[in-house]
Order: structure tokens, then sequence, then C-alpha cells
């Protein structure tokens, strides 16, 4: 590859940085909102026990981890849309690079952003006294993050390649997504029923959430091995990422 | 040398044909326009041109690529000023130049360097910390025409530089525009439906309306193809005068419209009185009758057929220049 195209991925990475610094409800809202749904979600369903979970916000606290980096790194993909409405897509797509380098400079930057919220909520969440399981846990956890990250920024690219505005964005979101979520084991285990525990085996989000916890958290109750769902999370991101760069790639202005 | 050629260039959206085989070429150095109302397939021209739409027919080189074979290399060589705005307004001028810059690949040194000549060429410098959202649409234009100069591209595409923008800031933009063709020996290549505009800057002009060109020629004789003055007269009875005056050898040409005739003549002072001779003599009464020179208005009008004071009419907005309605992207 060219120097030319390493500059380009550069600057469309600095650039997202700058635009995520500087916009200060995205910083505070993408912060405040997760930790909203773990000290409150956390404290109402403490009381209750599920089967095979001792400590009720050790479970959460990954499953809260993944949906910050889901939404950040979706809200990146879907925000080709507000450049596509600004104009500024045409300044991108104009310029002698590569296409498969913009989406690259894309990917990486909302990767960045979603990771940098991801971490503070895992500090939060060590600092709350989440029971962690070690060294390589924990690299295994950053595996899964950026997995997360890029397989979200792709989807978003699919969703940015094919919608004209932001009505298809919020469908997508409460009728795909949100169901998907609560399918997923973030905020409960999904063993206990046999139904929810088929469904959840089709559902992408749940290996993602199921991998995350089973590497960062020490004792707890995963439906898999975390290298199991490390495989299901790599094939998807492949396939993610491709779709993305391949619609990306079609779209004209 | 021909820096802009284009052969049959026909682009199809659906079942409408925003441009039909149109065939021009753009001499190097020069600065070209493409003059026709909204919708007239200006903009789909320059898309193609500039490899962000695909030709459904036809093809076409820019700085000697091949628009789809060598869509790099076009890129590479040109500059483009959009329509709409394409600035990052999250970002400060600086940084959007710095963006630019490094997208096209200009080492650390000419970055530094490049970055402050623009700015100076369109009086930026002081502002060039300032969140783009701040600014105001003249200055946003000027940073796009600062950014598109950049990369010293060969050819530059202005896409309506001046649209939306007031009186005296068009003035400059077009100071600025003229300067860049002149000091960095850009070929320049806009598309106005502004007639004044065209009329200031280009050297040359292509009439384009429902997706064909309709003449391309240099301002000077597109204007002498309507005659050296212009008589503009309303009378009583139109269809009568106009019958009587076609008989008449000094008169170049003869256009009836709704509200009104236009003379292209010599000398339009001294027919004044012949008309109003001949028309006393058919017993018509004279409401109006007026001599000047030649714009643009009249070659378009000559061209198309279009009056641009009909669709004025129904402009509310007195904005100076006539303009047209029904924006089509």
């Amino acid at each position: 590859m060219k120097s030319v195209e390493f500059q380009a991925i550069y600057i469309m990475w600095l650039r997202q940085m700058k635009r995520f610094v500087r916009s200060k409800s995205r910083l505070v809202s993408s912060i405040v909102k997760p930790l909203f749904f773990l000290f409150i979600i956390g404290s109402g369903f403490r009381v209750a026990t599920f089967e095979g979970v001792d400590d009720y916000l050790s479970f959460l606290a990954p499953g809260i981890i993944a949906m910050a980096i889901l939404f950040s790194s979706m809200f990146t993909g879907i925000s080709v849309l507000w450049d596509k409405q600004f104009g500024f897509l045409q300044e991108v797509l104009v310029a002698p690079v590569s296409r498969f380098s913009i989406i690259i400079g894309r990917t990486l930057g909302g990767a960045t952003v979603a990771l940098i919220q991801g971490f503070i909520i895992l500090l939060i969440a060590l600092g709350l006294g989440v029971k962690i399981s070690g060294v390589f846990g924990l690299l295994l956890t950053f595996v899964f993050m950026i997995l997360i990250a890029f397989t979200a920024v792709g989807f978003g690219l699919v969703l940015a390649s094919k919608m004209e505005d932001f009505q298809g964005f919020q469908l997508i979101m409460n009728l795909l997504i949100m169901p998907l979520l609560f399918l997923s084991s973030a905020f409960f285990p999904v063993t206990a029923n046999p139904t929810m525990k088929t469904i959840s085996s089709f559902n992408p989000l749940f290996y993602r959430v199921d991998g995350l916890r089973g590497s960062l958290i020490i004792d707890t109750a995963t439906v898999n091995p975390p290298l199991l769902d490390l495989l299901v999370v790599l094939v998807v991101c492949i396939i993610m990422m491709g779709l993305g760069s391949y619609f990306f790639s079609k779209s004209e202005v | 040398m021909d820096i802009i050629k284009t052969n049959n260039l026909t682009k199809n959206f659906d079942d409408l044909t925003a441009v039909d085989t149109i065939s021009f070429s753009v001499k190097k150095g020069e600065i070209f326009g493409f003059l026709g109302p909204n919708g007239a397939g200006k903009t789909t021209t320059i898309k193609m041109l500039t490899t962000l739409l695909h030709p459904t027919k036809g093809s076409a080189e820019v700085a000697g690529f091949d628009i789809i074979g060598a869509r790099d290399k076009v890129r590479r060589n040109i500059g483009v000023v959009f329509q709409e705005p394409a600035l990052d307004i999250e970002l400060t001028g600086r940084e959007n130049l710095e963006y630019h810059a490094r997208m096209y690949g200009l080492s650390r040194d000419k970055r530094k360097t490049r970055i402050e000549d623009v700015l100076n060429l369109v009086d930026l410098e002081d502002k060039k910390n300032v969140l783009v959202k701040n600014y105001s649409g003249g200055m946003k234009r000027r940073l796009e025409i600062a950014r598109g100069l950049m990369h010293y591209p060969t050819v530059l595409f202005l896409d309506e530089p001046t649209l939306g923008l007031d009186a005296q800031t068009r003035r400059a933009i077009w100071n600025y525009i003229g300067k860049m063709n002149k000091e960095e020996g850009t070929t320049i290549f806009l598309t106005t439906h502004y007639m004044d505009e065209a009329d200031f800057l280009c050297d040359r002009i292509g009439i384009i309306d429902h997706g064909s060109i309709l003449v391309i020629d240099s301002v000077t004789n597109l204007k002498n193809s309507v005659g050296n003055d212009v008589i503009t007269l309303s009378c009583s009875d139109m269809v009568k005068l106009v019958k009587r005056l076609e008989e008449e050898s000094w008169i170049s040409n003869i256009e009836q419209h709704d509200s009104f005739v236009t003379l292209g003549v010599e000398k339009g002072e001294e027919k004044i009185p012949v008309i109003i001779e001949i028309a006393q003599s058919l017993n018509i009464r004279i409401k109006s009758i007026s001599v000047r020179k030649p714009t643009l208005d009249d070659v378009f009008l000559h061209f198309t057929g279009r009056t641009m004071r009909d669709q004025e009419a129904t402009n509310t907005t007195r904005s100076a220049p006539p303009r047209f309605h029904g924006r089509m992207r």
C-alpha cells in the first residue's frame, strides 16, 4: 500500500477523534447512558437470583460494555449518512484514495472512539468491585471489544449505504437491535428458558456478550467457551466488514 | 490542447435522461462555462467528469485520463467545488484544508506553505482557526475554493460557485476565480445559471438545456449572433408588425415573445425612428421601445426560445440576477 493511503487513513482517523472530543454532548451521553444501565438495572436485578449467577454486577458489566461499544460503533457507521447530507462525503469520494482506505480509516476512527468508551466503563466496573479473571482474560477481552467495534461499524456502513435518512435507522434500532440485545444475555441469562436459548444461538450479539463475559469475568455462567465464541464473532466480523465495504464502494452520490 | 474532452456522454436516471449525448472540449488554461437553467444537466455532467457518477453511455477524458478507466489519475488532477458546501463544519478552516492536503498526499513542508498560500488567496488567513460552523456562506465558499486549489489541480470544477450569495460576495468570488486562473494557470470549468456570471468570467460558454448542448462559442461570438444591438419593443399588434419587419434586410434576427419583440440590428439608435415610422404607416401603436447591447440573456433566449422574465415573475425574492426555478439534483 502506498504512503498516500496511510496518510489518508490517518487523517480520517484524526477527524473522527477531533469530532468526538469536540462533541461534548456525545461524549457525556455515550458514557452516562451505559452507566445508568449499569447502576439502575444493576441495583434493580441485584435482589433477583439467576441460576449460576453469584454476583449480578459482575454478570451485567460485560453486557453493558458490549452494549456501549455496539451503539457507539453503529453510530460511526451510520454517521456516513450525516456526511452524505452535509455533502462532505463528496469531498471524501472525489479524493484520489481507494475506497478500501476510506472504509479502513472510518472503521479505525469509530472503533477507537468505541473502545475508549468501553474502557471507561470497564474501569468504572472494576472500581465497583467486578471480579476479573486475569491478564490473559483481559487480553482476550480487548480482542472481543475490537471485534465487536469492527462488526458494528460494518453493520452501520451497510445501513448507511442502503438508507437515505435517519428514520430508517431509528426503526432498525428499535425493531432489530433492541430485541437482539435483550436476547443476547447482556442483562440476564438466557439459559433458564429453552426457547430463548434456542433463539439466542442464532443471535450474533449473543456470542459477543457471552465471549466478552467468559473472558473478562472469573467464575461466571457462560454458555460457550470463550474461544468458540471468538470463532463465531470473528467470522461474523469478517462477513460484516466485507458487506459494509462492498455496499459502501457501490454507493454513488 | 484539450484538457477536457467528452464523447457522446450520457446519463440516465431510470427513465429520465439527465445528460443526453453531449460532446464538447475545453482548452488548457481557459475558463469554460456551462450555462443553463436548473435541471439542465449541469451538475450531472460535473459529477460524471469528477468520477462521482458512472456515465450510462459515452466517454470522457479529463487531463488526458479516461474518467472510467483511470479514475484515480483523474481524481489526482482535478479540484472540485460542489454545489452544496462539502465541508466538515465541526472542524476549523485550517483543519479542513489539512484534511484535504493529507488526502491528496502533500508532504509536510508543502502542506504548511500551501495552506498559507491558499488561505491568503481567499483572505481567510485570520479566520483559519475558527470552526467552519461559525463561517458565513461566503466564507465557506471561499474556503472551498481555496481547498479545491490546494493540490495544484490541472482543472478546477466549480458547480454554481456563487449560488445564494449576496452581490458583494459574488464579486469577490469572481475576482478570486479570475485570479487563480491567471496566477496558477488553472483551467476552470464552471456551471452557472447566472448570465452575468458567465459573461464576466468565461472565455467560452456552452449553453445547455434539457441535457443537450445547444451551442458552444466565445462570449463575444454568442452576443454577435443576436446582433450588435438589441431593440426590444411592445406594441398593439405584434403579429402584424413582425410580419412587416421581416421584409427589412437590415434586421439580422426577429424574435416574438409573449409580450414583446426583440430585433437584432446594427446601430440601434438610428433604427428606432425607422421602426416607429413603419409602425405608424400600419396604424400600430408602439407602447415602448428600447435599445441596448446584447446580454447573455438575449443569447439564452435566442437559443432556447425560453425567456427568463416569465420565470422571474414567479420569483418573489428580488435577487438581482435572473434565475430559474425547479431545482433538480
